[in-house]
């Protein structure tokens, strides 16, 4: 044929794998009948298959009905119903923030979209390109902020020896950190850890950063999926916009509707007045325009169909709620079997932490033990999906917990 | 620096009362914003759909409309709905998209029968549509040829423009239009092409070049494909418009097959937004030749550390449309039937046009409307007399001059011939 000129990119070395959407790529390559995906944060039913909401097929047959229903572009930020609509659910139905028309809101590519947007604007339009991100975060935190034009420090969050809150230290590193910094928040059901601030603590977070101009960015990917209760889990948030100040607030509806691959979420931006929201709005676009132009119709008219439709809506809380709910048995089925085994060490954090992970403590070569011989696959840093376990397979990982426990320094 | 004295000054000097107090009082942090501008091409529709008047037409942004002027979905679209709705998960996608719709789709950029395809040299992922496709590459550029540049052409789709600024690649032009002869500037094309540094990095239209309806013919596309061979340049083609602009898949991928036939490693952005009418799905696809199956799995990997921390994974719903077409023999034959009729009306519609400006005793030269190919036409109005079209005859497009063919209907055809004659007679 002809002949192959040297690439460009000829040297060019092939990229890690992700850390966390690498263990599914791991697990699949498994044959071992018993293995078990506690990695990547989808949710799984009790018989461990994945879960498209009652409510989510009924719009969708909705839509597939509906003749005049077109494929054409949104508008740059996104579709309009389903703005409003996430709107008012992340900061209340009744939110004065709302009716005084001071938020941004647009739609966005799930939590990752939301977030990435909101780092490009902060880059081109804040003086303050430094964000806090807590200790640990989700791994793609880093990379989002750093890619969209921020630099990235951290804060204390996670004390190992308590597997809680470090509090203390969380107030210390917020203190120091210079004036207008960012600050990124895991409204509710912190990820990886599960561990989140009482309302006190938030109380007191907020305190410190409003009197230090900190600007907070809250990501808010388990709306509902933590406590069962969709106005439960936004308290931190609508702590901070009750007091008047401005914020971000990331939202994505993977988990808490099931939307996974459709990629939705929405990010608002509470401002001062109106005329700075719809400023910021326009400035919002540029930002997306060269990103993707618009974003995808198919999962924001799914969920403006079920969050305009009050039947719907009340049935989709019900089924967050059965979700919540089986996560927490989940929680309580572990702490057991671990009792049960005589495993050593307090497990009780299992059931304190919230959400759809626990951070077990397990270190990298417990977990590295646990796959081999095992066949859990989970990530390094000891997280575990709960959503991935079933009263079937709770005594398996229990069996490996023990085992790398007592076997595994 | 003032700002940050000036914010620490209102932090302390305030009392050490309510915090609540403290944070209503605060200005904004946004109040330096400015308002941004409109984008000139999604601005007109905004505009458009503001106009009461009922003789409005649209031929702005470029979606296809069908003989009524209605946006269209295809049969094969519904169809493949029909058969997705409610029966899977939608459990993420990997980084890199769906494997079966990436797959089907570079058989059509490369050939049903591509030997890159079957050697696995081809790094490939699922795009967010063309932008998406475009804004991946900018920053796999701007990363691992840090130092390159990228040659666009005047005129592009002016996205273009805002997608590699973003991806901080900084950017120089070549010739492309002629506005004297409403065609392709060729000799200052190739001028520019020899002129560049060796090894520089060209953006090209692969067919229905936008904003101009303007493309090389086959034996152009051989000399430029030979010159970039002579200077080692790599070509970077935006497929948007694949089997829209003569009706033929095949036909519209020539340039690419030539380039391919001399042995470059391309870089290729394709969408499926005006092709299969997928427009607010968002689903394309970014692929890059490499020099063996081991540099592909490498570039593949860190086409996917770009995405991860902008989207995570792509949408799955119109990846699972174009695969289920794609992958259905009917289907795709029932595609192909209705690619080829959107293409036909377009190019009847511009035969209508030119000859009812014609008849209308226009002292100007309109052979440019059938001499051009694609979703537009490159009408070489003034912004002057595009205004005069909107504010007089109630006409949106954008101020380039740039008509939206799919916009023109037999039944607004004679009364945009008439506007465009009033306002262009005196020229």
């Amino acid at each position: 044929m002809s002949d192959h000129s040297t690439s460009v990119f000829a040297q060019i070395a092939r990229a890690p794998e992700d850390p966390i959407l690498g263990v599914t790529v791991a697990y699949n390559k498994d044959s071992d009948p018993s293995k078990l995906n506690l990695g990547v944060g989808a949710y799984r039913t009790e018989e461990g298959k994945p879960l498209v909401l009652n409510v989510v097929r009924q719009a969708e047959q909705k839509l597939v009905n509906d003749p005049s229903r077109v494929k054409e572009y949104l508008p740059i930020v996104g579709l309009a119903d389903f703005n409003k609509c996430s709107a008012k659910l992340i900061f209340g139905a009744d939110s004065p923030a709302i009716q005084e028309n001071i938020v941004a809101t647009v739609q966005c590519l799930s939590g990752t979209g939301s977030l990435r947007v909101g780092g490009e604007f902060l880059a081109k339009h804040y003086y303050e390109k430094t964000v806090y991100i807590p200790s640990p975060t989700w791994g793609n935190h880093p990379k989002i902020f750093t890619l969209a034009g921020l630099s990235v420090k951290t804060y204390r969050y996670y004390d190992p020896a308590t597997r809680g809150l470090d509090f203390q230290g969380l107030l210390e590193d917020l203190g120091n950190a210079p004036t207008g910094a960012i600050v990124l928040l895991h409204a509710c059901a912190h990820n990886p850890t599960g561990v989140d601030p009482t309302l006190d603590q938030w109380d007191q977070i907020r305190k410190l950063m409003r009197s230090k101009g900190l600007l907070p960015f809250f990501d808010s990917a388990y709306q509902g999926f933590a406590s069962g209760s969709l106005d439960a889990d936004a308290q931190s948030i609508r702590m901070f916009v009750a007091d008047g100040g401005e914020c971000f607030a990331a939202q994505s509806y993977a988990k808490n509707m099931g939307l996974y691959a459709e990629r939705v979420g929405a990010l608002s931006i509470v401002c001062k007045t109106a005329d700075v929201a719809s400023r910021v709005e326009s400035q919002l676009k540029l930002v997306i325009r060269p990103m993707y132009s618009n974003p995808p119709l198919h999962g924001a008219s799914i969920v403006a169909t079920i969050l305009k439709d009050s039947n719907l809506y009340n049935e989709w809380t019900v089924e967050l709620k059965a979700m919540a709910d089986r996560i927490i048995s989940m929680r309580k089925q572990l702490l057991e079997a671990l009792q049960a085994r005589g495993t050593p060490g307090d497990w009780t954090h299992i059931i304190k932490q919230i959400g759809m992970f626990t951070f077990t403590g397990l270190n990298a070569e417990q977990v590295a033990f646990m796959t081999r011989e095992y066949h859990i696959y989970m990530t390094s840093d000891g997280r575990i999906s709960m959503a991935g376990l079933s009263s079937k397979t709770v005594p398996h990982l229990a069996d490996a917990m023990h085992a790398a426990v007592t076997g595994v320094a | 620096m003032a700002i940050r004295t000036a914010i620490t000054r209102r932090i302390t000097s305030s009392s050490s009362g309510s915090i609540l107090f403290n944070s209503r009082s605060m200005s904004s942090w946004w109040g330096n914003v400015q308002p941004a501008p409109k984008d000139p091409i999604l601005g007109v529709t905004e505009a458009f759909l503001a106009d009461p008047s009922p003789d409005k037409v649209n031929v702005g942004v470029g979606a296809y409309r069908d003989d009524n002027g209605k946006p269209v979905v295809l049969d094969c679209v519904r169809e493949a709905e029909r058969r997705i709705a409610g029966n899977l998960n939608m459990e993420y996608l990997p980084m890199g998209g769906s494997n079966k719709m990436v797959e089907e789709t570079l058989k059509l950029a490369y050939g049903e029968n591509s030997d890159l395809i079957k050697d696995k040299r081809i790094a490939a992922i699922q795009a967010l549509s063309g932008t998406g496709a475009c804004r991946i590459f900018a920053d796999f550029q701007k990363r691992f040829s840090p130092v390159s540049q990228i040659y666009i052409p005047v005129p592009t789709w002016s996205n273009h423009h805002n997608i590699w600024r973003d991806a901080n690649v900084p950017q120089r032009t070549f010739h492309y239009y002629h506005p004297e002869s409403k065609g392709l500037d060729f000799a200052l094309l190739m001028d520019d092409v020899k002129n560049a540094p060796n090894g520089s990095f060209f953006l090209l239209h692969a067919c229905a070049h936008n904003p101009t309806g303007v493309d090389p013919t086959v034996e152009q596309w051989k000399e430029i494909s030979y010159q970039f061979k002579v200077k080692g340049h790599f070509a970077f083609f935006d497929m948007a418009y694949q089997g829209f602009a003569s009706g033929d898949p095949e036909r519209d991928a020539k340039s690419i097959r030539i380039f391919l036939e001399d042995g470059h490693l391309i870089g290729c952005s394709q969408s499926y937004a005006k092709n299969m009418g997928l427009y607010g799905q968002r689903v394309g696809c970014l692929s890059l030749v490499c020099e063996d199956e081991k540099q592909a799995v490498a570039v593949k990997s860190q086409l996917q550390q770009l995405a991860r921390p902008m989207y995570s994974n792509p949408p799955v719903h119109g990846a699972l449309i174009v695969s289920t077409i794609l992958s259905d023999p009917d289907l795709k034959q029932l595609w192909l039937k209705e690619v080829k009729g959107m293409a036909d009306r377009i190019i009847g519609m511009r035969t209508s046009l030119r000859e009812n400006i014609e008849k209308l005793g226009s002292p100007l030269s309109w052979e440019h409307i059938t001499n051009q190919i694609g979703m537009f036409c490159y009408s070489g109005m003034t912004p002057e007399q595009v205004d005069r079209l909107t504010k007089e005859f109630h006409i949106y497009m954008t101020r380039n001059g740039r008509i939206s063919m799919a916009g023109v209907t037999s039944g607004n055809v004679e009364y945009l011939a008439k506007a465009i004659h009033e306002v262009t007679k005196a020229a």
